[in-house]
């Protein structure tokens, strides 16, 4: 119990609070403008938070991410542009709702239905990562070989429209994470000779190219024309809300444990856990007829899904070093600086900063109702921003951003170069989620590999030898070959 | 700024093609059959698999995907400028930085890029100013990152 009253003492204190109030009012401003994501939230976090303490920077990015993913619902609401892509699977339900007279409902059930969404994933996460990292203690290479590689899959059979599209964005990130010392036999490969490229390309100028400069890019030659927002009084949100919670426990229940599970999968966050739980929503409604016409059903549903995946997502982060999404690829990456090694060991000997990660999930979604209830009501003088200040102004936070990191200019480079590459590989359909998971993994994946083949002695068989190795290659096979077959199936049957 | 798949897969193509000439290049661990080539040289193996696929796919579609396809965009002017302003503004910064001081190339490239980006000039001149004082102060005081001074060191 002395741990949990450790956990207590660095999260309530004071510098700590501070920390987390300015987070979320930046998170509630970074959700609320179109274009910029949570994910961009947390990447343009890192480099602030590679001055403080571990709780405290995991502290910032916990409360920027948990409301940057709630105030995306506004501008949906409002101007019928999702804030951030985790809103995007409900905008037009929610922009229908608002012609109707009805934003107030709509943008309350996005909140309060966020919180608890939130607060469901924060208590699955509570409960079941210990018995998780109990479990991966057992595990031994080849286990974390399969794991690794089954994250990795996911990552491509969820997000992408075209596997082929989403491996090969994945072999880039693998390729990536090559370049460097960083090898079992600490050898320089793929520097050309230079220098910066011994430590390997950073992970995080790296991310900050991928999240928000290639968001920069695709502003400036952006043809929109500037969105007009619904004029409308928005007086009391949290009115009826307790009604809608009555109408809709099971849809709270169902959206929050889907959006647990997709968060918990690698690859797939918050973004495709509304868009599943929308889906779903519809197609077990008593009235899906009412669905896109203005109907808080699929909000409340998939509201409570985007905000419980942030928190699934974490699962996998700190049991075994594997991000559930793009955003937990990043806290890896703080985490691995703050000497905070997530794996079971964590668990074990840190239980303090676990108990602090829990405290600091249930605090954000708490204080997202006041802060998220002050954030609707000055929505229309943030969406009024003009966008055409703010991307300069984060261009050069990302620059100042990247440069802190190590102090040299090598990665205001990386960061200019990540931003084109990503641009022109997301026009083009290649997710980037797996090449950031490629880039986090590969060192990990290659490290159990090379170690179970020399353990294995090259015998691939080896592989399967332990039961659980067996399971979980037997499982990576299945993500790998089951869906073409099932839509081989699908098409002989002329479905 | 679409391409045709193939156009991707040639280039991965040749990437991965390169990474497998280079990787028996790399030493072997003495006593040890995987060394440090190994798991590039498998990825890479990979890649080429999948670029082979993507020709594949691109050559079906070439009656309906072109090699490229310039988007809209590039029709206007505007959008060009803000591009290629962000674009070179990012890289006179790395360029020019160390050697002029973060408090002179800051201000000129957010100014730079405001204008691109169509606000006012009187609203961009004091925008670019102030942004650039408060980076400063927030990064340079409060984070002790040592930004550049450059030219006007000598004045501090």
């Amino acid at each position: 119990m002395d741990a949990l009253l450790i956990a207590f003492q660095m999260v309530f204190e004071p510098k700590t609070l501070l920390v987390m109030l300015g987070s979320a009012v930046f998170g509630l401003f970074v959700g609320a403008v179109p274009g910029l994501t949570a994910t961009m939230a947390t990447a343009l976090l890192v480099p602030v938070t590679f001055f403080m303490p571990p709780v405290m920077a995991i502290a910032a990015i916990v409360t920027a991410t948990a409301m940057a993913i709630f105030s995306g619902d506004i501008p949906g609401c409002l101007l019928r542009m999702p804030g951030t892509p985790a809103s995007a699977a409900y905008t037009d339900e929610a922009y229908a709702m608002t012609r109707k007279g009805q934003a107030e409902t709509a943008l309350g059930a996005g909140l309060v239905f966020s919180a608890i969404g939130g607060l469901f994933g924060t208590a699955v996460l509570i409960l079941s990562a210990p018995t998780l990292a109990e479990f991966a203690l057992k595990f031994s290479s080849f286990e974390y070989f399969w794991l690794v590689l089954l994250g990795l899959s996911c990552s491509i059979v969820i997000t992408a429209e075209r596997p082929l599209k989403g491996t090969v964005s994945l072999l880039l990130g693998l390729l990536i994470g090559c370049i460097g010392l960083g090898n079992p036999a600490g050898f320089p490969r793929f520097t050309f000779g230079s220098t910066e490229l011994l430590g390997g390309v950073g992970l995080i100028p790296l991310m900050i190219g991928m999240f928000a400069v290639s968001e920069i890019l695709r502003f400036a030659v952006d043809l929109d024309p500037p969105l007009r927002i619904v004029d409308q009084p928005i007086h009391n949100v949290f009115k009826g809300m307790w009604a809608l919670a009555r109408k809709y426990p099971v849809q709270v229940l169902r959206g929050s444990t889907l959006g647990t599970l997709v968060g918990a999968l690698p690859g797939a966050g918050a973004d495709i856990a509304a868009w599943m739980a929308y889906a779903m929503s519809k197609k077990f409604s008593k009235e899906p007829e009412k669905f896109g016409t203005g109907h808080v059903e699929g909000i409340v549903e998939s509201g409570s899904a985007n905000n419980s995946a942030l928190a699934g997502a974490w699962i996998p982060a700190l049991v075994f070093g594997i991000p559930g999404d793009s955003i937990t690829a990043i806290v890896i990456g703080v985490l691995y600086m703050k000497n905070m090694n997530p794996g079971p060991t964590l668990f074990t000997q840190n239980p303090q900063n676990i108990y602090a990660v829990y405290l600091l999930f249930i605090m954000a979604n708490l204080i997202m109702i006041p802060l998220g209830w002050a954030c609707i009501k000055a929505s229309k003088r943030i969406l009024r921003v003009p966008r055409n200040i703010l991307m300069p102004v984060i261009l050069l936070f990302c620059i100042v951003g990247a440069f802190a990191i190590n102090n040299t200019v090598f990665d205001i480079g990386v960061v200019l170069v990540a931003g084109i590459v990503a641009y022109v590989l997301e026009e083009n359909g290649f997710p980037v989620a797996p090449a950031i998971l490629g880039v986090v993994l590969g060192r990990m994946l290659e490290e159990n590999f090379v170690t179970s083949m020399i353990k294995s002695d090259g015998d691939l068989l080896a592989f399967f030898s332990r039961p659980l190795a067996a399971a979980l290659g037997a499982l990576t096979l299945a993500a790998w070959f089951l869906p073409p077959v099932i839509r081989r199936l699908r098409r002989l049957a002329g479905v | 700024m679409k391409f045709n798949d193939a156009v991707f897969g040639a280039v991965l193509l040749v990437l991965g093609l390169a990474v497998l000439v280079h990787v028996p290049s790399f030493p072997s661990i003495p006593g040890q059959k995987y060394g440090p080539g190994i798991f590039p040289g498998v990825v890479a193996a990979a890649l080429v698999v999948c670029a082979v696929l993507l020709i594949v796919s691109g050559l079906r579609r070439r009656a309906t995907d072109p090699w490229f396809a310039a988007g809209t965009w590039t029709r206007s002017r505007r959008h060009v400028v803000a591009l290629v302003v962000t674009v070179v503004g990012t890289v006179a910064y790395v360029l020019l930085a160390e050697k002029v001081g973060f408090l002179i190339v800051a201000p000129i490239l957010l100014f730079a890029l405001f204008v691109s980006y169509g606000v006012r000039v009187n609203v961009a001149i004091v925008t670019a100013i102030v942004v650039t004082l408060v980076m400063h102060f927030a990064f340079y005081k409060l984070l002790r990152v040592p930004l550049p001074w450059g030219v006007i060191r000598p004045l501090f």
